[in-house]
């Protein structure tokens, strides 16, 4: 009956393992801007606030997902907008000259 | 799974997302390539947003309440996080995280009063979704707090704390067991909102008694939990995009709580459960009122000083973030790498507040990366060094972290500024840094003291330089 759960939670094992391995030898200089990155990442969860206000038969549930929705957005393009900030202060040194602009 | 084109389609868009996620991360972890992996990930979003909005079945009312929420939510927080000052960063993760947490407790109360036939699996998911949603949210907003100085950056702390925290995540236990165990009704509804409210209670009542010094390995902690409550609500909704990045995020930000916890010489479940506030209360000299001596200078004698040494580093902390100095401190160095000094910057684990703010800041305003040295790099540099100019920059240079058992510090991997011929420090005033301790170093026969804003000062020196 479970099975999509179980088959969810393989996934979820492989991508901890996966998770640490890539993130492996960052160096401190980018542990900010990684958090940050991280942080926007995990606004995937904005998926889930749009399948509940999606399938809301409610007012109630509207009002829920709504909030999930907009919190959720917010944590997507916060977080992706201030990390993009924090990293654009490493271009430009010893650069390879207009080929990090795209 | 795949029943029917549409559903194919919106699977193979979330695995293409998941690849796009995978390679930003492994690109966000490497210095070249960070900015791009930040924006591969941000692709990898997009497609899972837009693959999203092909569900079926769903009311066109509320697509229309979807795209609005998200021009809502998404635009003011990308405006917000597009005018904060670079020094606000810290406090911008914290309060972006706290959303996400919300998120998802919102999306598990949601999901669990939506649907009429559940298994145990999915109840299992639901629950833990919103438990661990629900601590990251409060969590987050009182790091928020603390950071943004709303809450002052001391422990926060009620009687018995520790019984009542340990109270809650009983009650937590029994509820998941009650909730998971009784049929899917109106009673068990109710009971996750029981939870959704203990566990709301519970991320303040855990983070508040965290002093403000110990904020970067929180708001790591709390980063990585909203991933697994994102990977779990994944579960819960058969969503394996959720499920991928959700607990991508989990696991890197578990390691870089590691990390970072390593660089300030604590261990995770000490800043979680930690000694650092009820030491600090014992009997370390924290405001005794006892007046050491200290020597108070002038720019121009510091701008001497300086022109005429042969090796000078630079150890900034969070007042010259503050000042927004960043920009002064680079035409010093500058002005003093014309005359032939070496400059260098030490550069702490956590200087600022979080490991790799200064450098952000620092490299904002052009400093060369090569100028920038970690902490092991540079530490053996001090005792031949002439001048170690220490610009709002405390607790990371107590040298009571060193040498003091009794300091509620002790055992933190500090610069060994004291180590320098002569010690220059810019400071506003003798207030003492965020953990709230009186550093010793201040009082040192060799430290002269430059009081005032760091900007202000240091653009003192650069005229001064420039006359000496």
């Amino acid at each position: 009956m479970d099975n999509s759960v179980l088959l969810g939670i393989y996934v979820f094992l492989l991508a901890i393992f996966l998770g640490i391995e890539l993130i492996g030898r960052v160096p401190a200089t980018l542990h900010t801007p990684l958090m940050s990155g991280t942080n926007a990442i995990h606004g995937i969860v904005l998926l889930g606030g749009m399948v509940v206000l999606g399938e809301a038969d409610t007012w109630w549930l509207q009002l829920i997902g709504f909030l999930a929705v907009v919190l959720g957005a917010a944590n997507v393009f916060g977080a992706f907008v201030v990390t993009d900030r924090m990293l654009e202060m490493f271009k430009g040194r010893k650069s390879t000259p207009g080929a990090d602009k795209s | 799974m795949i029943d029917d084109g549409r559903q194919a389609i919106i699977d193979i868009a979330y695995l293409i997302a998941a690849v796009f996620f995978i390679f930003g991360l492994k690109f966000l972890s490497s210095p070249k390539q960070a900015r791009r992996g930040n924006q591969l990930a941000a692709v990898g979003m997009g497609i899972a947003i837009l693959a999203t909005f092909l569900s079926r079945g769903w009311e066109s009312s509320n697509y229309i309440l979807i795209i609005v929420g998200i021009l809502l939510g998404g635009g003011a927080a990308a405006w917000a996080a597009r005018v904060v000052k670079m020094t606000a960063m810290p406090q911008m993760t914290a309060i972006y995280n706290g959303m996400g947490g919300a998120t998802a407790a919102l999306v598990s109360l949601g999901e669990f009063s939506h649907k009429t036939n559940i298994g145990t699996g999915e109840k299992v998911a639901i629950v833990i979704g919103c438990i661990i949603g629900s601590i990251s949210f409060t969590g987050s907003m009182v790091a928020f707090a603390k950071l943004q100085e709303l809450l002052p950056g001391k422990p926060i702390r009620i009687a018995n704390q520790q019984m009542y925290n340990l109270g809650a995540a009983a009650a937590l236990v029994i509820l998941t067991i009650l909730t998971v165990s009784l049929d899917h009704n109106t009673t068990s509804k109710g009971l996750l909102w029981v939870i959704f409210a203990i566990s709301l209670a519970l991320g303040l009542s855990l983070v508040l008694p965290i002093g403000g010094a110990d904020m970067p390995v929180v708001i790591a902690i709390l980063n990585s939990l909203t991933g697994l409550a994102a990977a779990v609500a994944g579960l819960a909704l058969d969503n394996q995009a959720m499920v991928i990045a959700g607990a991508l995020v989990g696991a890197s930000g578990s390691y870089l709580t590691y990390l970072m916890a390593k660089a300030m010489n604590r261990s995770v479940l000490n800043v979680i459960f930690g000694s650092w506030g009820a030491e600090a209360a014992g009997g370390s000299p924290v405001g005794t009122g006892e007046q050491l001596p200290i020597r108070e200078t002038t720019a121009d004698d510091v701008a001497v000083q300086l022109a005429y040494a042969n090796k000078v580093i630079i150890v900034p902390g969070y007042g010259l973030a503050v000042a927004q100095a960043q920009h002064a401190v680079r035409e010093l160095a500058d002005e003093l790498q014309e005359r032939g000094v070496d400059v260098k910057y030490a550069i702490h684990p956590v200087a600022g507040r979080m490991p790799g703010h200064m450098n952000v800041l620092l490299a904002e305003a052009n400093v060369p990366y090569e100028d920038l040295y970690e902490m092991e790099q540079i530490n053996d540099d001090f005792p031949s060094t002439d001048v170690a100019l220490v610009i709002g920059a405390n607790d990371v240079t107590n040298p009571a972290a060193r040498d003091d058992k009794s300091s509620p510090i002790y055992g933190m991997p500090i610069l060994n500024v004291d180590e320098a011929q002569n010690i220059v420090v810019l400071k506003r005033s003798m207030k003492s840094g965020y953990a709230g301790i009186e550093n010793m170093l201040f009082h040192d026969p060799k430290t002269s003291m430059l009081f005032g804003d760091a900007k202000t000062s240091l653009s003192n020196l650069v005229t001064a330089v420039k006359e000496a």
